[in-house]
């Protein structure tokens, strides 16, 4: 599977090695190179310094053959515009868009692009892990799982925390995760 | 009318300005709480000091009851998003946005975007009047880029000089509107014959232009 991440922050930076860990071809994109000094040393896949909203660029990246682009940056639209960029341009079959604000969000979602709302899922955990107390969260509070991940990676790794974040937000991608797991 | 601006800026600033001369309701949406002040003393209360991309604030700055949102801050992605919430969530019936990457406006328009205005292409245009230039020069877009009008200017090497318009063998659809000599326009007919210097105004689709260029133009 190839896969586009655009941003290489800490959530970018960690989900492009995990995928990278996965086997999976991934391409990461940055305007700042040192960014990628995020992603490990063994990380073998490529980085592209550039805009991730300019379509010159995500043509350089091979967007156009990507199976997933996930619109990764601190800007919530700066991902809209990356992601509706990927839809519309490019025809891609999956594109998910980090969007903060829970509103905006929403409405991205009702526009049909794959949203993952940071907000919502940690006010979703956090309320969870008051209500359910520390027994419930052993040390460490993640988000509330409908219907658990079993079969994916490890509880407590940090691949099933984002295999859970996920399945909040979309769980057409938590499917996904779990096949591959 | 009543027109929210979203964004500040010089381009924001300006226009809000030019609106309310001209007589019309204006309210501008600034996140920069020291630049929204300077609008407020020069042009009165009517500045929302938030980020125009929220939906709460487009309420606040009455986008449900406005005739035309203008986003026109310096970043397509705040200007999409922007009209994007207030076609979504207040029905806005048109929507402007300002676009300085010119490859975004056609995904702006797919994305129904009423209007978007470039500085960039309209500089490249004017640029591309100056200094002559073999290819064909865009002059406009209608039907959201599916017909283009485009001009080609004819140069000694070009394969159509000295042939008549009846002669040339446009695909169909494509249609030579005005053939401009000097300062002149001509009405092409089909026994008008092409000169050196003569600028040909058609209309074409997107997808026929590179045949149309290599008959008019060659190479």
């Amino acid at each position: 599977m190839r896969v586009v991440i655009i941003g290489c922050g800490r959530v970018g930076a960690q989900a492009a090695a995990e995928l990278d860990g996965h086997g999976e071809h991934v391409t990461v994109i940055d305007t700042d190179p040192r960014a990628f000094n995020r992603l490990p040393a063994a990380f073998g896949g490529v980085t592209v310094r550039g805009s991730g909203t300019d379509e010159d660029v995500l043509r350089s990246a091979g967007a156009e053959l990507a199976d997933v682009l996930m619109a990764l940056t601190q800007g919530d639209n700066r991902n809209a515009l990356a992601a509706q960029l990927g839809k519309h341009s490019f025809g891609l079959p999956r594109v998910i868009a980090k969007i903060n604000d829970p509103l905006r969000a929403e409405a991205y979602r009702s526009l049909g692009l794959e949203t993952m709302c940071r907000t919502t899922i940690l006010s979703r955990a956090l309320v969870t892990a008051a209500l359910e107390g520390a027994e419930a969260t052993q040390g460490e509070v993640s988000p509330p799982t409908a219907e658990p991940l079993r079969g994916a990676p490890p509880p407590g790794s940090r691949a099933h925390d984002q295999a859970a974040a996920s399945s909040t937000s979309s769980p057409a991608s938590a499917a996904a995760e779990e096949e591959r797991g | 009318m009543y027109v929210v601006v979203v964004g500040g800026g010089n381009v924001g600033y300006y226009l809000t300005k030019e609106l309310l001369a001209a007589g019309h309701e204006v309210v501008v949406i600034e996140k920069d709480p020291s630049r929204a002040r300077l609008i407020a003393d020069e042009l009165g209360s009517i500045v929302v000091t938030n980020d125009g991309c929220e939906g709460r604030y487009q309420a606040e700055a009455g986008m449900g009851r406005a005739d035309v949102v203008a986003a026109v801050t310096g970043d397509d992605e705040d200007n999409l998003v922007a009209c994007q919430v207030a076609k979504m969530r207040f029905n806005v019936p048109r929507s402007i946005a300002r676009v300085n990457n010119p490859k975004n406006e056609r995904l702006f328009r797919k994305l129904s975007i009423d209007e978007t205005v470039s500085p960039t292409r309209a500089i490249l245009g004017v640029i591309e009047h100056e200094i002559p230039v073999h290819d064909l020069l865009h002059l406009a877009e209608l039907g959201g880029g599916e017909v283009q009008i485009v001009e080609a200017q004819l140069s000694a090497g070009a394969p159509v000089v000295g042939r008549e318009v009846r002669e040339l063998e446009l695909a169909e659809g494509d249609t030579i509107a005005m053939v401009v000599r000097g300062h002149r326009a001509v009405a092409p007919r089909p026994e008008t014959r092409l000169q050196i210097g003569d600028k040909l105004l058609l209309i074409t689709s997107a997808d026929r232009e590179a045949e149309l260029r290599n008959l008019l133009i060659g190479e």
